[in-house]
């Protein structure tokens, strides 16, 4: 066999490899799906997502633990976003030559390969005791917005390293400040990046449990929040909770706790990237 | 035809320093004035011992080869290299008698005196209009909205756009010509009203009816700025410049009267790049 032709076998061979473990990836999460779903999907109607918890398994409801989910994870994003992208812009436009900066930089790094159950502890110590927010909404919220805070950090400085300098320099011979170099030109520029990134960090907190149940939302909620201060429950400890019961209808219930979970994220994955579409076309 | 090596080799410094003293006889006042300009990226020196005066409302041409300092010393003169990590400038910058390197310098402000057209033309990626305010609003200077388009209008108009972009002013800047691009850099810098206009290779990417453009500008515009313009053709030099600068590996080799250099210059390094034997 000549050179040509080993290569080009190689080449194949190498294909055939990718494919087979794309497949491999792809096929066990489709099982997973099927079997959920196969599992859940009878249990689906607008009651299960209206209705409350209840100890017989067909009339209960995730309503209390969806708005949970929900209102937990906008009070994270209303928390993380502005500090980490503040934090992002401190880091990279202002402080990007100092030995602080570059330690800083490291320890965030390093931060977002912390188990998040570390998260939990934290938090639990922080804000459920000293700060003395209790088991609430703002307690978790808090503790979730510390978690994600070094994933939107790290992604929107790499979105604000993106930006091309050119559109920095531009607008620094026309006679702007820093500050208004960063707000007119250079944020409009790095937002698709900055969104997908928070996006991201999120759908990553909606599925989190071990740092909410380690403060303690794991008593039984039979409500939704109404107030930062309310106790709380989500999806994910809700799951959990069913899971953990013996009774076949309770699995069901778990199941389609999950599809709803599923849906949640593929909504927000979704959204991300209708942002990130809808901002590059209006730049170019 | 065979020369001689010794041919290019640059002046001694003492000639150089020498000239760089009494500027060519003018009857203008003298707006930009260098004087030991020494500037390093790290530890590399692409600027060395600039002397040099510059006269207000003439057009004053830099040339020289490619890498010999010219964008560098546009960049000294409204500090965009400040920008630039581990750069350092050493020496005096006058601009209207103005140290602009000495501590508490403004620098915010000597940038909207001293505006600059990029060697490459690069537009904010916004609408046309947006691109032109940019600088009005952000140094306030358009108090109302008919104001604010009224100078837009003024600012496209100066740089020979208005007609191509009046039906597209918000339309995106990228989604135009190069050529077009360029001239709105040119637009947006105007806008600001500068006094002086750096312009680093406006026409390098131009074909020659917008070339012909800019150089008509450039030579309206010198009643109301001083410019600098840095260009690669020595036709254009010739054209539009009152003074030109010749550099050489980080050195000002010589500075005349635009005539002078071209006709009858007293080094043979200016001599042999301006007739294009090198470079
Ligand atoms: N950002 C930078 N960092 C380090 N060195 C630089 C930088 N910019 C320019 N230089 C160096 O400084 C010297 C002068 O560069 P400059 O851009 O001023 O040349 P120029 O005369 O404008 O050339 P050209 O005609 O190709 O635009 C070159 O040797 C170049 O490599
Ligand atoms: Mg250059």
């Amino acid at each position: 066999m000549n050179a040509t032709a080993r290569r080009r076998a190689l080449d194949l061979l190498f294909q055939l490899l990718a494919m087979l473990i794309l497949c491999l990836a792809l096929g066990s999460l489709a099982a997973l799906v099927a079997t959920v779903w196969s599992d859940g999907a009878d249990r689906l109607s607008w009651d299960f997502l209206t209705g409350f918890p209840s100890r017989r398994a067909e009339d209960a409801g995730i309503w209390h633990a969806l708005a949970g989910s929900m209102f937990v994870i906008l009070t994270t994003g209303g928390l993380a976003v502005p500090i980490g992208v503040a934090s992002a812009i401190y880091l990279e436009e202002y402080g990007t030559r100092s030995l602080s900066a570059r330690i800083i930089e490291f320890n965030i790094t390093n931060l977002a390969a912390v188990p998040s159950i570390i998260y939990g502890l934290l938090g639990l110590w922080l804000f459920v005791r000293v700060m003395a927010m209790g088991r609430s909404v703002l307690a978790g919220a808090s503790t979730l917005a510390l978690l994600v805070l070094p994933v939107v950090i790290l992604s929107t400085r790499e979105a604000l390293r993106a930006v091309p300098s050119s559109i920095r320099e531009s607008s620094y011979a026309l006679g702007a400040t820093k500050w208004q170099t960063v707000w007119h030109q250079v944020l409009p520029v790095a937002l698709p990046g900055i969104l997908t990134g928070v996006i991201l960090a999120l759908s990553r907190a909606i599925g989190e449990t071990a740092p909410l149940i380690s403060i303690g939302a794991l008593t039984f909620v039979a409500f939704a929040p109404d107030s930062l201060w309310s106790p709380f429950t989500v999806l994910p400890i809700q799951i959990f909770n069913w899971v953990s019961r013996p009774q076949l209808a309770f699995q069901a219930n778990a199941a389609a706790a999950i599809l709803v979970l599923l849906a949640l994220l593929l909504t927000m994955n979704a959204a991300a990237i209708w942002l990130r579409d809808r901002y590059q076309k209006k730049l170019v | 035809m065979s020369r001689d090596a010794t041919a290019t080799r640059p002046p001694s410094l003492a000639a150089i320093a020498a000239r760089g003293g009494p500027p060519p006889a003018i009857d203008r006042p003298v707006k930009i004035q260098a004087e030991g300009l020494n500037f390093y990226y790290g530890g590399t020196r692409a600027l060395e011992d600039i002397s040099i005066r510059i006269h207000s409302n003439v057009v004053t041409a830099f040339i020289g080869p490619s890498g010999c300092g010219k964008s560098t010393f546009l960049r000294t003169l409204n500090r965009m290299n400040d920008i630039i990590p581990g750069t350092c400038a050493e020496g005096k910058v006058l601009v209207d008698g103005v140290d602009i390197y000495k501590p508490g310098v403004d620098v915010v402000e000597l940038r909207r005196r001293v505006g600059m057209v990029f060697q490459k033309s690069n537009p904010f990626p916004k609408s046309v209009f947006d691109n032109v305010a940019y600088g009005l609003r952000i140094n306030g200077m358009a108090g109302s909205h008919s104001e604010l388009a009224a100078r837009v209008e003024e600012s496209l108009r100066q740089a020979a756009l208005w007609d191509e972009v009046k039906d597209r002013l918000h339309d995106s800047a990228l989604a135009m010509s190069g050529g077009q691009q360029q001239r709105l850099c040119i637009a947006r810098a105007l806008a600001v009203r500068p006094d002086i206009l750096l312009m680093d290779e406006p026409a390098s990417a131009l074909d020659p009816i917008a070339t012909q453009r800019i150089e008509e500008l450039v030579y309206d515009l010198k009643t109301t700025y001083t410019i600098l313009i840095v260009t690669h053709n020595m036709q254009q030099a010739a054209r539009v410049s009152d003074y030109t600068a010749f550099f050489w590996l980080g050195r000002l080799i010589e500075y005349d009267r635009t005539e002078k250099m071209f006709t009858a210059p007293a080094e043979t390094l200016t001599e042999d790049y301006v007739t294009g034997r090198f470079g």
